[in-house]
């Protein structure tokens, strides 16, 4: 076990004075290794929170700099990053919040070539990526791996978030099964999306890792947690791991593929 | 006919099958949906031979794939 300092005591006690963490759970956290995939409008708040919180290896994916664009929801970028990596930008933050961290930055994208050797290094995985190719490639790697993750989506006024611990729980592929057909996908910049539901999501997202970490609670395990923030209904739908899923069934893949992409930019 | 539809009573008429729920539910785009019935997920393909019980469940989860 690790030994706090008395700065480190101070900048946690209110995890600390948590009946549910205490001194034992901030161990746990300091301990942990948690990739954040994506450090865009769901990345950014997960990886203050995480920061923050304190969670002892950090590693953070993204291929992309930051865009004037991105202002509206990706919290941890400011103004003056713009055409900085957001791997960069996103590490310069996380340190100024907690010096007492270990970040390591990916600036590239996933795909079926680097993902698994990436993701087998962290005992969860945030899903922050804005494309069905990217949530399948994760969901199928994390199986492949056997490591949970916090899968998350938003569109527009809405989110939705489950957490998998694979071949345990109901994995994305057992609710979703395989991409939509690509000309039926609206994507971020032609939908849209209200900044603060972003943040929203990925606030559920960096608490959940922080349940799993601890053992705190009960994590979104066989079950989808959705919401709509125009009428700010939550709904939460309970399912049960599907014995004939594509990917963690009895069928199930025993490979890592690319599926094909349809980003962001994607003319529609 | 009374069946659940996430999570709100509605009323149908009998022997309406999946697919043809699908339309009176205004669901735009049922490629962008996956729909579970009674806790079960139903392949695109079986929609239209599925015909609804009195006191079904249905809960039709929307693909969502934003996130940057
Ligand atoms: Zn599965």
């Amino acid at each position: 076990m690790r030994e706090f300092s008395d700065e480190e005591l101070e900048r946690y006690s209110r995890h600390i004075i948590l009946e549910d963490i205490g001194i034992e759970g901030q161990e746990k956290i300091a301990q942990a290794k948690v990739l954040i995939i994506g450090a865009g409008g769901l990345g950014s708040p997960v990886a203050l929170y995480l920061a923050a919180a304190g969670i002892g290896e950090i590693g953070i994916v993204d291929g992309d700099v930051v865009d004037l664009s991105n202002l509206q929801r990706q919290v941890i970028h400011s103004t003056k990053d713009i055409g900085v990596a957001k791997v960069q930008s996103a590490k310069e933050k996380m340190e100024a919040i907690n010096p007492n961290i270990h970040i390591t930055v990916y600036q590239k994208f996933l795909d079926a070539s680097n993902i698994l050797d990436i993701v087998k290094q962290y005992d969860f995985v945030i899903d922050g990526t804005d494309n069905f190719a990217a949530k399948f490639l994760i969901n199928d790697a994390c199986v492949l791996a056997n490591i949970p993750y916090s899968h998350g989506g938003i569109l527009r006024f809405g989110g939705q978030t489950m957490s998998i611990r694979p071949h345990e729980s109901a994995c994305y592929a057992c609710v979703f099964d395989a991409p939509p057909p690509t000309n039926a996908v609206p994507t971020c910049s032609s939908a849209g999306i209200l900044g603060a539901v972003a943040g929203m999501l990925g606030t559920i997202q960096a608490t959940e890792a922080l349940k799993y970490i601890t053992g705190a609670g009960e994590p979104l395990f066989n079950k989808l947690l959705s919401f709509d923030a125009k009428s700010m209904q939550f709904r939460t739908i309970n399912f049960k791991k599907n014995p004939k899923c594509r990917v963690c069934g009895e069928q199930g893949i025993t490979q890592i593929k690319d599926y094909e992409a349809v980003t962001c930019e994607a003319k529609l | 006919m009374k069946v659940l539809i996430n999570g709100e009573t509605k009323e149908f008429q009998d022997n309406i099958n999946l697919l043809e729920l699908l339309k009176v539910e205004d669901v735009a785009q049922p490629d962008m949906v996956s729909v579970q019935l009674n806790d079960t997920f139903v392949t695109k393909d079986d929609y239209s031979s599925i015909v609804l019980k009195e006191g079904d469940t249905i809960n039709f989860l929307y693909f969502m794939g934003g996130g940057a």
